[in-house]
């Protein structure tokens, strides 16, 4: 009914998915890091180093960072454009917001690279 | 006994904006009435005070108002419903105001015209007399055909405020659900195509104000729940 062009070309039932889904992934780490704190006694930075140097984790953590970004990127479009009807100003919004969901992912992606 | 209420007060033709204006109601001790019946007492004190209102029992939906903050249908909601303290009156929110309580509702009909609310069916034998029903498919649109269109559900939906002019809103959607799931309809497909875009349908989030304020006691909600999956199960 509205056309592509009329809203980012987004997909509606792409974001509907994308939403859901990524929302999984950041909730099973979420109980995953709250079941690793709960069950770790004495937590010292050789445990934390061990948690993160395997590549299960690392895929995992990577995981849960794209689809943050992603996460932010579908939602908060959707919140800009309820709250934000000057097109210029949501799109820069939308620029800025956009660059630091990345930056999330490029930081995370380094540290887990160091690790 | 007395009725305190404040009302929402506005005539663009004399005034710069609008105001709240507190009226008092005498009425038997003990005794309750609809908001309705109030707000034509008041008009008798007030004979500027402008409402809708046609067929007073909830049928015909004109006189959705916001009653304490709440949207409903005057003429079935008791003052008694409505707590002891002042009453407040407002119009429906999210709608441009003609006058007083009464709101412009072309955004919410050119919504509910976009669904194409009427049966299509293209079949190329149509039967003789009539189009017959399961008693089962036709168990289906209970639930939905009863919608009046009274729009209380649509204007207490924060998406439907902030995207008048994309989202359908839930009474829309209730009756877009209504003719996609009536077996005698052959536009399905065409149906979905219209709503399937990142407004139309997807805007609601299910905070559920459209079930909360429905003075029919539907769900717009799971309709709409329902019209997502049927969009979900033709892309996958």
């Amino acid at each position: 009914m509205l056309t592509n062009q009329a809203s980012m070309k987004r997909n509606g039932v792409q974001d509907y998915v994308s939403l859901r889904t990524t929302a999984a992934i950041i909730f099973a780490y979420s109980v995953f890091m709250a079941w690793f704190f709960i069950t770790t006694d004495n937590l010292t930075f050789i445990e934390w180093r061990g948690l993160f140097s395997g590549l299960a984790m690392k895929v995992f953590t990577l995981a849960t960072l794209i689809a943050v970004m992603i996460h932010v990127r579908i939602g908060l479009w959707q919140v800009l454009t309820d709250y934000v009807k000057a097109s210029s100003l949501r799109a820069v919004l939308q620029f800025v917001l956009n660059v630091i969901a990345f930056g999330y992912v490029a930081v995370g992606l380094f540290v887990l690279w160091g690790v | 006994m007395q009725l305190q209420f404040s009302i929402y007060r506005y005539n663009p033709d004399v005034d710069a904006k609008p105001r709240m204006q507190d009226y008092t109601l005498e009425v038997d001790e003990g005794r309750d009435m609809m908001v309705l019946d109030a707000l034509i007492a008041l008009k008798e004190q007030d004979p500027t005070l402008s409402f809708r209102r046609s067929c007073r029992e909830g049928v015909c939906g004109s006189d959705g108002v916001n009653m304490n903050g709440k949207n409903g249908l005057a003429c079935i909601t008791p003052v008694s419903a409505l707590g002891k303290g002042k009453i407040v009156v407002r119009p429906l929110p999210g709608l441009p105001v003609v006058r007083d309580l009464v709101v412009d509702m072309t955004q919410f009909y050119t919504q509910y015209e976009k669904i194409k609310p009427f049966l299509i069916n293209d079949s190329k034998k149509p039967p003789a007399r009539e189009h017959l029903q399961t008693p089962e498919e036709r168990a289906k649109l209970d639930g939905l055909y009863e919608c009046i269109l009274c729009a209380c559900c649509s204007t207490s939906c924060p998406s439907f405020w902030w995207n008048p002019e994309k989202f359908i809103g839930p009474a829309g959607l209730l009756h877009a659900y209504r003719f996609l799931i009536d077996s005698r309809d052959t536009a399905t497909e065409e149906r979905l195509n219209d709503l399937d875009d990142a407004f139309s349908v997807f805007r609601c989030h299910g905070i559920m104000n459209c079930v909360s304020v429905c003075p029919k006691g539907l769900n717009p909600t799971k309709a709409i729940g329902q019209i997502k999956s049927m969009l979900l199960q033709r892309a996958v």
